[in-house]
């Protein structure tokens, strides 16, 4: 199931892997008791251990463990009851310590995976080599002042669980698959917000090339790509110039590149000889991490549902087809508010409510779900009207607009404007018997052969209606009086 | 007002709760030893106010009955120990003028329980060092005699601490140990030395030189005294990964402690060459001391000894390379400004940092670099488990070892510092307990034939500074060392 990419000389195979950085959600940082939460005035949320005042140390946020435990049990992954925090060492202005406490030989979370489905309804799975607890950096700001670069430390110390994938993803499509799948794990967990923009997740990737079957070729590294559509563009970018590279005759330095995300394009950041030597070694300042069966056994009971399991049963259990499941799972929200809407009532066509008409809207007025005028119960009741024939589906389509607009029950609207349906016989009869009256030229050429006219009746009755004749009654009552 | 400064803690205690003297009129003794002991250089930054303050509020708290177990008595710090509002240096130009806002878990013990701050003492730049010489201030100088005219280093790097408490300008004071710091400068200026097991003493907001070795001890002129002052400085400290969870332990009990049977270990591997005859035969002395005390002699080995020194000065300057990095030029301390960070650094770096801290600086960076970390970092760590094995091991068959402090008495000052292999050696007999995370106290037990004192050290598995009180207080009465530095206070003389 390998894709391969054409060059000039040949085709190539695409290897990606991705080390993603997720901040955990959590009040507090990894080793310190301040604020973790965004959006602060600078400096704000800084501690004398975030500052690494002389002497200050480090202890270990339990939140924290928990989150990243849960990550790894969300991504079928092994637990490690055993892990060690070492030093990363380098010097950088918003590194107050010199360095940062990471997990380098012992992570805390080993092999796992995580299932990816592509366009063509194919699963795929991308293994997870490990997660692992770090904190991360302050922020440097050299745009406030002419010579001067200022710090932000508020950020200084807040946990990332970082996440490393094998290298087995093999075009950008299934890279972008993979982050918004793992996002959507993170999410479900509520272990990360997934907030690209604020850089609460953001990923580097590691793009090479080669020859079907070959050894692996010479990587780069793509840093700190904070969109899916950077994802894309940046692997994209790296395949074409990796595959150009070589086919002119060149080769692939391996080095750390930056993506410029105006012109979409990668360039050198650092080559390997300019890599830090890090110096790992193992945090004196801690004791290594250990927790029990009975830790892991208590989170593994108060997990939530994930989107593949969630996915599962509405494909298998509420009929949806696997895209429909697709679109309702990608974020717990959507699935949260679809299983209240179609609780007790027709979950397809709830669906087809939700995904068409819904999104539809709230992409238009440009607003998230969570803001949505129409709330699950609400929806629900305008599916309950059409399902009990009380309304059309055209009518349902008003009856939707007016509701997103004025945030009012379906039947509320259905009765101040009076568009309930009209089911009764005998008066739909008598609005086709003034439609036949006043067509009755129309009437002689249908029943001469011209069958194409049924829909010119249907509308003329519908119309007479205003559009709250219940349409199939009308379509078998013309046929009744038609074709006599 | 002669005996105020010959009173050991505990007498000073026991006249303070009988209102026979009061917590001013012990500092005012204290605070003119200081002045007279002033060419001594012990203290970098006198606390003349708040010893004022704290000694007026202990006196209260006698009055109210309401006194700590410490209360109204005159304890130095070593300038290592961050202090509340309190120039802190860690006698480093990179430091200087630096005011922590906040107070380390062991001086604030001492403070909840009374004791009176005199001030903060001289010490070896980020304790790196074994004679004192490593101080922006100049060395503190030992207060026992000089030799052919030339002053006497205290030893280091709490060479301040040890010879405050000799000089009578300091009760009692506080040091740290990551390779000896306490207990080779205690023997050299003839006070008692005590370095608790890793994790006893709190480290929070003691400017770290190595992590899994530092531990902040007692220096004080008796055992009893260190027991005193030891129960108030223990205890968990949440804000301590490493620190032990265990609950509070009134020392001073131990101290009286028959050590009837008990069995104390003499590792051969000690016998190490160079060490002077007179260290060696104080050695067999103390030997003799606790088997009339009662003590069954064992003699055991400890057959990693050797490798204890270069296994130190690897780990130690690893964990230093990383732990000083904070001192960047970028949040406080010392900043000499440049065109571009890493100029900055450099530079700030460069002049802030003394010789001997660059040196450990760079060595521990080599050790930690890729490529050479397997050889390094990784083998000492194997050797240190080593080592520990081997005290585990001996444990099994005795319950406290005996050993010299230092393979020699005090030398003079400038004598070692332009070698940094034999100033090395100061810590032979001492780095093993910091690798394994023993408790070790040194005990004044001799003197050397040019007078100087000369210390005996003991060793105990780990919690066990209990035994070591008893042990050292066995030591300390049949050596009935005869404390007199020619150079102390007047009335100590």
């Amino acid at each position: 199931m390998s894709i391969l990419v054409s060059g000039r000389t040949g085709d190539w195979e695409i290897v990606i892997g991705m080390e993603v950085h997720a901040q955990v959600v959590s009040n507090s940082k990894l080793f310190s008791g301040s604020s973790a939460v965004f959006g602060a005035s600078p400096n704000n949320h800084v501690s004398l251990v975030d500052a690494a005042m002389p002497g200050m140390l480090p202890v270990i946020n339990r939140q924290c463990v928990k989150q990243a435990v849960l990550t790894g049990l969300g991504l079928n992954a092994k637990i490690n009851k055993f892990s060690v925090f070492d030093r990363k060492n380098y010097f950088y202005a918003d590194l107050p310590q010199g360095y940062q406490i990471s997990q380098f030989k012992h992570p805390i979370v080993g092999e796992g995976e995580v299932r990816i489905e592509l366009s063509d309804g194919s699963i795929h799975k991308v293994g997870i080599e490990r997660l692992h607890l770090e904190q991360d950096a302050g922020k440097s700001l050299h745009d406030q002042h002419p010579s001067k670069s200022y710090i932000d430390l508020n950020r200084s110390g807040v946990a990332l669980m970082e996440i490393v994938s094998k290298p087995e993803m093999h075009s950008a499509e299934q890279a972008a698959a993979y982050i918004k799948k793992l996002r959507s794990i993170l999410r479900y967990l509520g272990t990360c917000d997934g907030n690209m923009e604020e850089g609460s997740l953001r990923a580097d990737v590691n793009v090479s090339v080669r020859r079907p079957g070959d050894a692996l070729g010479t990587r780069t590294e793509t840093k700190n790509l904070n969109s899916v559509r950077f994802i894309m563009q940046a692997i994209e970018f790296e395949v074409q110039r990796q595959i150009e590279l070589i086919e002119d005759g060149g080769e692939v330095i391996q080095e750390t590149r930056l993506f410029d995300t105006t012109t979409g394009m990668t360039r050198t950041m650092r080559g390997k000889e300019d890599a830090h030597d890090y110096r790992y070694f193992p945090d004196p300042d801690l004791l290594p991490l250990t927790f029990d069966d009975a830790f892991i056994d208590e989170l593994k009971e108060g997990m939530p549902e994930l989107p593949d399991e969630i996915k599962n049963r509405m494909v298998n259990e509420y009929g949806l087809s696997s895209y429909d499941a697709n679109v309702l799972t990608e974020e717990r929200e959507t699935a949260m508010f679809y299983e209240l809407a179609s609780n007790g009532r027709d979950r397809k066509i709830t669906a087809n409510w939700m995904s068409v008409e819904l999104f539809g809207a709230l992409n238009k007025a440009g607003i998230e779900l969570a803001q949505s005028p129409v709330k699950p119960k609400q929806l629900g009741g305008l599916v309950d009207l059409i399902s009990d024939g009380s309304i059309s589906g055209k009518i349902a389509k008003e009856v939707f607009s007016a509701m997103f607009e004025t945030g009012k029950d379906a039947k509320v609207i259905v009765e101040e404007r009076g568009l309930k349906q009209v089911s009764d016989e005998s008066a739909i009869i008598s609005m086709i018997d003034e439609v036949l009256a006043a067509n009755l030229d129309k009437v002689e050429e249908y029943r001469g052969g011209k069958e194409k006219l049924f829909g010119f009746f249907v509308g003329q009755v519908m119309k007479a209606s205003k559009g709250q004749a219940n349409p199939g009654m009308v379509n078998q009552l013309l046929k009744q009086k038609l074709d006599i | 007002m002669s005996d105020l400064l010959k009173m050991t803690a505990t007498e000073a205690r026991n006249s303070l709760l009988k209102k026979e003297i009061s917590s001013v009129e012990l500092l005012n003794a204290y605070q003119n030893a200081m002045e007279n002991t002033k060419a001594l250089n012990n203290y970098v930054t006198l606390t003349l106010d708040t010893a004022k303050q704290m000694a007026v509020n202990a006196d209260k708290a006698y009055a109210q009955g309401s006194a700590g177990p410490l209360a109204g008595l005159p304890i130095g710090v070593k300038d290592l120990f961050c202090t509340k509002d309190i120039e802190t240096t860690a006698c480093s130009a990179i430091l200087k003028g630096f005011l922590p806002s906040y107070e380390s878990t062991v001086t604030s013990n001492i403070w909840h329980s009374g004791g009176v701050m005199l001030g903060k003492l001289n010490c070896d730049e980020f304790a790196m060092g074994s004679s004192n010489e490593t101080s922006i201030f100049g060395p503190a100088v030992n207060p026992w005699s000089k030799i052919d005219g030339i002053d006497l280093s205290p030893g280091g790097s709490s060479g301040g601490s040890a010879s405050s408490v000799a000089a009578g300008s300091a009760l009692m004071s506080l040091g740290t140990d990551t390779g000896g710091s306490i207990r080779q400068p205690a023997a050299f200026c003839g006070v008692v030395g005590l370095k608790p097991t890793y994790g006893r003493c709190s480290r929070w907001g003691i400017v770290a030189f190595a992590s899994s070795l530092d531990q902040a001890g007692p220096f004080t002129r008796t055992v009893e005294d260190s027991a005193l002052i030891f129960s108030v400085m223990a205890g968990h400290d949440p804000k301590d990964s490493t620190s032990a969870s265990l609950g509070y332990t009134n020392f001073s009990e131990a101290v009286k402690s028959s050590i009837e049977g008990i069995r104390v270990g003499i590792p051969a591997e000690y016998n190490v060459d160079g060490m002077d005859i007179e260290i060696s035969d104080l050695w067999k002395k103390g030997r003799a001391w606790l088997e009339q005390a009662g003590a069954k002699i064992v003699d055991i080995n400890l057959p990693h000894t050797k490798y204890a020194l270069p296994c130190y000065y690897i780990i130690a300057p690893a964990e230093a390379s990383s732990n000083l990095a904070r001192y960047d030029g970028i949040r406080y301390g010392k900043r000499i400004e440049a065109e571009t960070l890493d100029a900055m650094y450099e530079a700030t770096r460069a002049d802030g940092f003394g010789e001997e801290v660059q040196r450990r600086i760079l060595i521990g960076t080599y050790a930690l670099s890729a490529g050479y970390y397997d050889a390094y970092y990784l083998k000492a760590q194997q050797v240190r488990r080593l080592i520990k094995e081997d005290f585990e091991r001996a444990f099994n068959d005795v319950d406290a070892i005996l050993t010299p402090t230092t393979p020699t008495p005090a030398f003079p000052l400038g004598a070692e510092v332009s070698d940094p292999i034999t100033m090395y050696l100061n810590d032979v007999f001492t780095v093993p307990a910091n690798l394994a995370g023993l408790p070790g106290i040194s005990v004044p037990a001799g003197f050397s034939n040019q007078g100087l004192p000369l210390g005996l050290q003991l060793l105990a598995p780990p919690f066990e500074e209990g035994r070591l009180f008893s042990v050292a207080n066995a030591i300390e009465k049949q050596a009935e060392f005869l404390f007199a530095p020619a150079r102390a206070a007047g009335d100590l003389q």
